[in-house]
Parts: C-alpha cells; structure tokens; sequence
C-alpha cells in the first residue's frame, strides 16, 4: 500500500498512553499503518510526539460581525498552528449564531479556508436573550454541535430547564457561562485580597459556585421530566470552571451520575489574581483569574477527571479595545496559539502531570462532550493528527501570531511542546516551515 | 528603592506601594517648605520655570484641580488642562491616543484625574513621563493622603503609634485606601469603620470594624468620608436616615475619640450626612486646614517628580 506521507521514527502519544516509537503512514485521509511503508514524501520525526489533532470546545471567532477582533480565516488558521484540527465557535457573535443558514453559511466558509475544522455552536436562545429558545432541530442538521448563551449568563432558570430538555431530544449539549449576575455584579476581577486592595470592583467566585449549585438542580429536574428510556450521558456542559468550589460540586455531581461536563482554560490553570497587581486589562477575563488555591484545585481535577477536557476561550480583541481602562477594556485572553505548548510546559515539564492525561483531555475529552467517538492513533484512524517538538524552547512571539489579537499575558514566557505539522484527514493545514507567511 | 540618607525618588506618584518612610518624610518637609512660600507676599518661586505640566481629568473636579494648578503656578510651570469625558473614551478615544496627542506637545509631567482604577500605572507605561495620580477610581488618591498626613502632623506631631479612625464607605473610597497605604508608613494604626456592605472583606494597613464605637475609641484623630447618594441605589443601603443614624459623625459621638480628636473631610462635605453639620465649622474641624495644605503638598509632589532631590 502506498501512501502520501510517512512520519518516520516518531513517538506517539494519544487519549490511551503512550505508545513508543512508530513510523507512521498516512493516506486517503486515515493512518495506513504504523509499521512504516512506501510513501510519496517521508519526513523524520525524530525527537518528536506525534498525538491526535486537539478539539477545543470553545473559541470565539467573532465572525459575523466583529471581524475586527478576529474572523474565520485568522482564528482557524491560528488554531491550526496550535495543533488545533477543530474549533468550536461561540455564537455570541453579530448577529448571533441563532438560525440554520448562519450556521450553513459558517460551516462552508471554514471549509474554503481549509485550515482547522469549524464547528458551529449555536445560541441555545433566540438573540440570546434568554428567551424564546432556538431551533435546535434545524440548527443541528445545519452542523451546529452545541447549544449556548456563553457571553451571557442564563438568567432565567425555567427557560434553562426548556432548553435542557429540548436540545436533549436532539441529541445536542448545552453549555452555560456559570455565572450568577446578581453576585459577580460590575466584577472586572476576583473579588478577594487584591481586588480590595487595589480598589477594583470584585467578583466572586461564590457567583460562579452558586450559578453552579442552581444548574444542578435544573439537571435534576430535567433528569425526571425526561420521557427516553436512557438519560442521556451528557446534557449540561459548565464552561471556563474557575474556582475550586465550582469542581467540588461537579466532582459530586458526577460521582452521583449527573450528565454534566466541564473544561478548563489555559488562563485558570497558569495566573491567578495577583497578575493585576500591575493594573493591565491585558488580565481582565470572564470568570476572572482566581487564586492559587483555586488553580491547585483545577489541575487536581484535570488529573482525576473531574475536568473533562481544556476549553481556550480564546477571546480575540482590538489591542485598541485592550488598552482601555480596567472597567472598560472588554473581558478575554486569546490562547488559540499557546494553549497546547503552554500547558505541556507548565504542566507536564514542570509539575510531573502525565503527558498521556494532558493529551485526553485535548482530544478525547472534548471530543466525548460532543458525542464524538474517541479518536486514537491505530490503522484506520482519521489522520486529523498533530505533529509536536518537546524539546525545543522558543518564547511566546506575539508577531507570529495568526490571530488577529496580538496580545496575551505569556508574551515572552519560554515554552516547549510547540506544534510542528497539523493534518486534517492526512492534509497539512499548518507546518512549521509556512512559519512566514501565514494566513 | 532602599532607605538611605539622601533618598531617590520614584519619578511619579501612582501610589505608595514603591515609597519608603525615608521618601515620605523628606516629601513632607518640601511640603513645610512650601508652606513657607504660600506665607509670602509674593507666592512664587521659580523651581519649576520652563517645566510644562498638563492636569489631565476623564472625571470632574474642580477643588483637586485647582489645587494642582495653583501649586504649579506657584512654581512657575506652564500649565495646560485637558477635560475629558468618560463618554468620549467609549466612544473610541481611548485614554491612550488623547495621551500621547498631548505627549506630542512636549507636556514634561501629567496630573491625571480617572474613574477607574490603574490608568496612572497605564499611562505611566505609556508614556514613560512622570505620572502624579490626582485620583484613579475606587484605588488610590495619594496627594490626598499626603495632605492628610501633613495635617494630621501639624496637629499631632509624630504619627508613631497615632491611631487614625476613617469612617464612611470605605469600599468604594481612594481616599481610605491610599490612607491605609500612607498613614502606616508614618508609623500610624488605622482603623477603617463603616456598614458592612460598604467595607471591603480585608484592607492592608488598616483593621476593619462595623462598629462606631469600638472606631473611635482612643482615635486620635478621626477622618470622615464622603457618603454618595449612589450606594442606595445600588442596592447597599436602606437609607440615608439609617446611615445618619448609624454613622454619622456628631458632636456627641466625636466624644468617643481623645479629647480635643481632630476632624478630618476630604471634602465635598454633605454636611448633616455623614456628619453633623456644625461640626465641620468646630475648632476640632482641620477641614479648611486641609485645602490649604493640599497646595503646599503639590507642591512638594510636583517638586520631587520634575527635579528631584532638593
């Protein structure tokens, strides 16, 4: 059998473990063997991981509307240099995300750009405004792969139960910004020591607890008034966990049964609230960076599982916008492009977390959350893989970024673990060597 | 910065987290120096002639104003204002492109006025000009503390061991937090009062307490704040009559402090608010005391960020 590329001598590491050496034949689309074989191209890969393309659960790309900040040709060009082969956009965006034919439209762009693959999510509420829910039905067989207000909170517990129980029948997942918007109030950070200290107003992570608490209950209910025979094994997805009380209660949840899932970002894992000691809205996010107890508590609960997957929240904006004052300047990290080197470093280098661990919650994780069959490096696979270098050290250039938002609090941070090649379905949307001219 | 005989200055004043005693002191007596020029006939001197120094406010006011161009004036520097809105901000000029518009200009320091929090540390990244903090949101209003602490020395003498009541909303006060910031430095306790929902769950330099009395008591000098009428309608206080009844400051409970304690207002008052209003005009009251020092301190400030050590 003769292939279109043999990655030679590379060491894999999927969702499973890690699985030594290989040399890996790719074509048509899927892993023709792991033994080697005839291939048009060969490339040596020694000293590098090869692992299943990563999914994030949760990017803004701002398209409609706010090309500005971001839009689908930068955003999933740069998710493919961060080893991303799927994205999942939020539909927060102008107009949002609500009707079939944007998510149709969305859908076909992305696969002209041909980079990483887009996967719409789409309003669980007409507008999001927290109403009249959406169509879940026709959504769904436009390619949308989620239901949610994210950039809003959901407010309106009843018009949550609904839309839990509606999007259930068709299969799809709801996620929710778990924020309780009487408590955060006007926070623009963690509310604690410092936001005290240096005057700015504070938001809880009791609102993001409580939202949390509430949630569960509404699962609850959904879980009796559901009519299937089996409940579903996923229904509710909490977004961007932040705090430590959050993952108690899913880590609960969970061990009781519940249906409910969560990520975490990048951010909630490597700073806390003392990065704002410097004033820089560079920091400010939603929910806000925590402590270090909280970021102790949240790469505890990737280990065990309670944390299902990393989600970036990847949240592009003007450097214009950014450099507005603190109550201004408007709430987001992007991460696209640093997530995976990011987390490796400060996680597996640095901490001991095993790599295998990290690598499931980049893949499977997210991909179960979905309803996506877990995807591994074995004969036959679907060749959406990414090509990684643990060894070489290179700061985190902000010139090189393909996002449109060229800011981001690891500016200059030396990282390992960065990206090389990334192929969908055995076609390379970002190799290291289109390193000058991107998008 | 290490505490030496002949103390460097940090060239601006954003707040006191990279002061020292040593810094602070010597400031406070360029401030007594002043003093003695605003007592002259003639009020100017020429240390700052050739110097330009724009006043820069995104939120109004007049008095701190007034009292930053005077004290620049009296030093011969050109001044220039700039008024924005906080508006004008949201509508796309950020503080960023009118300060370096203004930076064009050839402006030497800038006295900056905000409503949020951390635009002097912005600006001074910015820039890279000297910054003096005439006020950034809820943070920090350090020449204000300055005149408090020169006022509260001119009555008390030394502020080892003092201890400082401040009641009112200190949550949302700059004046409180830059206060416990300073008054510390200077070797004061500060005890921070006001209701609960008004008070931040922890303030470094100062213990917190909801109650007046236990505040004041063997208070050397009580220092009240100003109550915007804006926290009933956010939902943190029942009423003015309650608050008047809780916390405000009268003649009778002014009686809980040392005998002869010092009254203290960063002003504007609401007289027969946060206290009582006779009180202001009291012997006890340094209220007016305070505005005139305000342009001695300015001085000083503007002194020691242009030109350095004297």
């Amino acid at each position: 059998m003769k292939g279109e590329i043999l990655i030679k001598n590379v060491k894999l590491v999927d969702g499973r473990g890690l699985h030594g050496r290989a040399d890996v034949l790719i074509g048509e689309g899927r892993i023709l063997s792991l033994s080697g074989g005839e291939a048009q191209t060969e490339m040596d890969a020694t000293g590098m991981i090869l692992s299943p393309g990563f999914f994030d659960p949760h990017a803004h790309l701002r398209e409609p509307g706010q090309e500005v900040k971001e839009d689908l040709q930068s955003g999933l060009t740069a998710a493919a240099r961060g080893g991303y082969t799927d994205v999942v956009s939020m539909p927060n965006t102008s107009p949002v995300v609500d009707s079939a034919e944007i998510v149709a439209a969305l859908k076909k762009k992305a696969a002209q750009i041909g980079r990483a693959r887009l996967h719409p999510a789409a309003a669980l509420t007409q507008g999001q405004e927290g109403k009249a829910l959406s169509e879940a039905h026709l959504l769904r067989a436009a390619g949308a792969i989620m239901l949610t207000d994210d950039g809003r909170t959901n407010e309106d517990a009843g018009v949550l139960a609904q839309g839990l129980l509606y999007a259930a029948s068709w299969g799809l997942v709801v996620a929710v910004h778990a924020e309780d918007a009487g408590l955060r109030r006007s926070g623009v950070m963690n509310e604690g020591e410092v936001s005290f200290r240096l005057g700015l107003p504070g938001n809880t992570s009791y609102a993001e607890s409580a939202r949390i608490a509430r949630d569960l209950e509404v699962v609850r209910y959904v879980l009796d008034r559901l009519t299937a025979k089996a409940p579903p094994d996923r229904l509710l997805h909490i977004q961007h966990l932040s705090t430590k009380r959050g993952l108690e209660l899913i880590r609960q949840a969970k061990q009781e049964g519940l249906p409910v899932t969560t990520e975490v970002g990048p951010h909630h894992l490597t700073l806390t609230d003392e990065a704002l000691n410097g004033l820089n809205p560079l920091y400010k996010v939603a929910p806000p960076l925590r402590t270090q107890r909280d970021v102790e508590a949240l790469i505890e609960g990737l280990l065990d599982g309670s944390i299902n997957c990393i989600g970036t929240d990847h949240a592009p904006h003007t450097a214009d916008e950014k450099a507005l004052d603190l109550l201004r300047a408007p709430f987001g990290i992007p991460s696209l492009e640093v997530c995976w080197p990011l987390l490796y470093t400060e996680l597996v280098e640095k901490r001991g977390f095993p790599l295998e661990v990290l690598v499931a919650r980049f893949t499977d994780g997210p991909r179960r959350i979905l309803g996506l069959p877990p995807l591994h490096l074995e004969e036959g696979a679907e060749a959406s893989l990414v090509l990684w270098d643990p060894n070489t050290q290179r700061p985190v250039e902000l010139q090189t970024f393909a996002s449109k938002a060229r800011f981001s609090p690891w500016a200059g941070w030396a990282l390992q673990g960065w990206p090389v090649c990334t192929w969908v379905e055995g076609r390379m949307v970002f190799g290291a060597m289109e390193n000058e001219g991107v998008g | 910065m290490s505490e030496t005989a002949t103390p460097s200055f940090p060239k601006h004043l954003l707040d006191f987290r990279d002061w020292n005693r040593r810094q602070v002191e010597s400031l406070l007596e360029t401030a007594q120096m002043m003093q003695e020029v605003l007592a002259r006939p003639v009020k100017k001197v020429p240390a700052l002639t050739g110097f330009t120094v724009a006043t820069v406010f995104f939120e109004p006011s007049t008095r701190t104003r007034i009292s930053f161009e005077l004290a620049a004036r009296r030093m011969s520097a050109d001044v220039v204002s700039f008024s924005g809105t906080t508006s004008s901000t949201v509508k796309g000029e950020t503080y960023r492109d009118t300060l370096r518009t203004l930076d064009q200009m050839g402006i030497d320091a800038y006295i900056l006025r905000t409503d949020a929090a951390g635009v002097p540390h912005q600006a001074h990244r910015w820039l890279r000009k000297p910054v003096i903090n005439a006020g950034d949101g809820w943070r920090a209003h350090p020449t204000q503390a300055l005149l408090d602490a020169f006022t509260l020395r001119e009555k008390l003498g030394s502020l080892e061991g003092k201890k400082i009541a401040i009641v009112g909303d200190i949550l949302h006060s700059r004046v409180a937090r830059s206060n416990a910031e300073l008054l510390p430095l200077l070797g004061a306790t500060v005890v921070a009062c006001g209701p609960a929902t008004l008070l931040p769950g922890s303030l470094p330099g100062a213990t917190l307490t909801t109650h007046l009395r236990e505040a004041l008591h063997e208070a050397d000098a009580v220092m009240v704040l100003r109550l915007q009428k804006e926290r009933m309608e956010k939902g943190l206080l029942p009423s003015l009559p309650e608050y008047i009844a809780a916390y405000q400051i009268t003649h009778e409970r002014l009686g809980w402090a040392r005998p002869g304690a010092p009254l203290l207002h960063p002003g504007p008052m609401n007289r027969d608010v946060e206290l009582e209003g006779t009180l202001a005009d009291s012997p006890q009251s340094l209220v007016e005391r305070q505005v005139a020092n305000g342009q001695a301190v300015r001085m000083a400030v503007l002194y020691h960020v242009l030109v350095g050590k004297s």
